[in-house]
């Protein structure tokens, strides 16, 4: 790399910044822009921004979105796209609610674990469908998805000739984030300790294994500096859903179900990415896919399961709506596909392709929702908020294409 | 390999060339742009399966219908686009379809990167940075990153495409260097150039290929610079250039 000398000091300090921490300058520029985000809309709101009660709604608004974004990386990082999420997403859990509503035994306990499974099924085998017609038969990703679209959001309405199924099982509809759907004080301190020493963990043995190849070891005060962040991260993270409390009560809620469904997805999801063959060869077709296939990698197959893993996760998210709505409505996730790819694409993954991260996704599908909810708050009309989010669409992926510029 | 056969709809790329390497030879395989080398070189990586012919490794015929199949008999390529995962670090690259994996399954990055460190030292002691990604790094690094890769896994065939197209002097001259060695520790070498001047002193046996078909194979130690010449220009044998 061709370091310039910088043009001042603080450029340079933000450079030493994010190379001693190692975090990418772009993750640190957008933790930026999403703290600028939330004070500014905490103005504009006289402070109802940074209420419990909102960031609570916000958390569970973001893990639908989010938990399709991550896949979306891997779909776009691969040079590919999927524009069936939404539809897919509709489709699926129109056929959970049907499954548990009409056909399994009616307030089994089996019923409602079996819809999921099912869910996840049915989306995973779609996913692979759709996947096998862009990998093995060539048709691009664009066409199979635009088709999809159509074909799923045509499917959902099919299920139940566009009848809303309702109402869906108790147990059920805690996955959705309701009044109930949140694990209490108690178990959300268990889980941020849990979390805290899982980062010490990490912390500790990425040093040993570094030590043991004899490589420079990370500087001990960048370790501690964002070992403290996540710490305070956690913690006020628990902090905040337990200072919201259930109606008229003084019970706290915690956190809720389908943020912790979320937070599974992004670990499972970034396991997947950085520390499988699947993950890294994924990343190897974006950035080169002759090259990958010279490599021995089976891309068509590799290609097949990106899709098939975006279909397990729009059946997910699926599940959460469901559970949301407490119903099963054919109009579900109309537009999702939009929120999706934005949230990756204002998450940094280039559409170039080989580029993105699920951290990425997940902060840019935040800022993606803060921005609505803060407009919702601020009374702004829903027209005015598509002009805001698509303007600012355009801009985060011209910041995208400025930064890769100055780069070289 | 005998009797190599390709083509692309109606064109005849390779025309029933046939070719051979021994161990610790190596073999310059010369021709214009388009003559057919390339395409003739793919079919033993694996690339670019053939249509007709056969290869034999060891008395032994094999089947090559892709690249992982040639990499499974020992039969290393460096191409000349070098085939790199640009958005990928060296380790990454290097080890990109056979990762050291970890007991748990998981990628080992630690030991990929303490291996790479080690073999790209041998070939580049001043390449330290690399775990940058490739697109960061400059023509001679990326090229010691296809070579490296190409000597780690013990091959036993080496194809290496125009190494030295987008070398400076003084790495061409490392590579070079390199050829000697790899040859001194028995593998067998194809040199694949558009230009004599390349391939001529490293190479033991030089074969000409011209449209598609093979013109001859000589020893270097027998024919001079301008018969070669002669070969790949006008397809003339070098008795027959001597008569004329």
């Amino acid at each position: 790399m061709q370091s310039k000398p910088s043009q001042n000091s603080k450029s340079s300090l933000f450079h030493r910044l994010s190379t001693e921490l190692e975090i990418n300058t772009r993750m640190l520029a957008m933790i930026g822009a999403l703290i600028f985000i939330w004070v500014v809309l905490n103005v504009l709101t006289d402070g109802i921004f940074f209420t419990s009660r909102n960031l609570y709604n916000l958390a569970v608004q973001t893990s639908v979105v989010g938990i399709m974004a991550t896949g979306m990386v891997l779909v776009i990082v691969a040079r590919h796209i999927d524009l069936s999420v939404g539809s897919l997403m509709g489709f699926t859990g129109m056929v959970i609610a049907y499954l548990q509503v009409h056909v399994f035994t009616l307030g089994a306990a089996w019923n409602w674990t079996m819809t999921v499974v099912c869910g996840l099924v049915l989306g995973g085998i779609v996913g692979l469908w759709q996947g096998w017609w862009v990998a093995y038969r060539g048709v691009p990703a664009f066409v199979v998805t635009l088709g999809g679209l159509l074909v799923f959001r045509g499917g959902a309405y099919l299920v139940t000739d566009g009848r809303t199924v309702a109402p869906m099982d108790k147990t059920y509809q805690l996955l959705g984030g309701g009044i109930d759907g949140s694990i209490g004080a108690t178990w959300s301190w268990v889980f941020g300790i849990v979390c805290i020493l899982l980062m010490i963990f990490g912390t500790l043995s990425n040093r040993v294994r570094r030590k043991k190849y004899g490589f420079k070891p990370k500087a001990r005060w960048a370790e501690l500096v964002l070992l403290l962040i996540g710490i305070g991260v956690v913690c006020a993270f628990v902090m905040i859903m337990n200072s919201y409390y259930k109606p008229r009560t003084e019970i706290p809620r915690g956190i809720p179900i389908p943020v912790l469904i979320l937070i599974s997805v992004v670990a499972v999801m970034t396991l997947l990415a950085k520390i499988t063959k699947f993950g890294r060869y994924v990343f190897a077709i974006g950035g080169n896919p002759e090259a990958a296939e010279l490599s021995g990698i089976n891309v068509q197959r590799v290609t097949m399961y990106i899709f098939m893993v975006m279909g397990i996760l729009c059946g997910i998210a699926a599940v959460i709506t469901t559970a949301r709505l407490n119903a099963g409505a054919n109009s579900m996730g109309t537009m999702a596909e939009l929120n999706v790819i934005a949230a990756a694409v204002i998450g940094g993954t280039s559409l170039a392709g080989g580029i993105g991260t699920i951290a990425g996704a997940i902060l840019g599908a935040v800022i993606m929702q803060s921005l609505e909810s803060g407009m919702v708050l601020m009374g702004v009309t829903s027209a005015m908020r598509q002009v805001v989010i698509g303007l600012v669409l355009i801009i985060a992926v011209w910041f995208d294409v400025m930064y890769n510029k100055n780069k070289r | 390999m005998r009797n190599i056969h390709k083509r692309f709809g109606g064109v005849h790329a390779v025309q029933g060339v046939s070719i051979d390497l021994m161990p610790g030879e190596v073999v310059g395989v010369l021709g214009h742009n388009g003559a057919g080398k390339t395409v003739l070189m793919k079919a033993l990586s694996g690339a670019i399966p053939c249509d007709e012919g056969e290869i034999i490794i060891n008395g032994q015929q094999v089947a090559i219908k892709r690249p992982r199949d040639a990499r499974h008999h020992g039969i290393e390529t460096i191409y000349q686009t070098l085939a790199l995962s640009d958005n990928l670090d060296a380790p990454a690259n290097l080890f990109l379809g056979r990762e050291i994996m970890t007991p748990y399954g998981t990628l080992d990055d630690g030991a990929m990167e303490n291996e790479a460190r080690k073999v790209i030292q041998r070939l580049n002691p001043n390449f330290t940075n690399i775990k940058d990604p490739v697109r960061n790094m400059s023509g001679g690094q990326r090229q010691s990153v296809a070579i490296a890769r190409a000597i780690y896994f013990n091959a036993k065939i080496l194809i290496m495409d125009e190494p030295t197209a987008a070398l400076g002097p003084h790495e061409t001259a490392m590579v070079a260097e390199l050829i000697k060695q790899l040859k001194s520790e028995g593998i067998g070498i194809f040199l694949i150039s558009h230009d004599l001047h390349d391939v001529f002193d490293l190479a033991d046996r030089v074969s000409v290929i011209k449209n598609g078909k093979l013109v001859g194979t000589e020893y270097t130690s027998q024919v001079t610079k301008d018969e070669v010449l002669g070969m790949i220009i006008l397809g003339k044998q070098p008795g027959e250039s001597k008569a004329a």
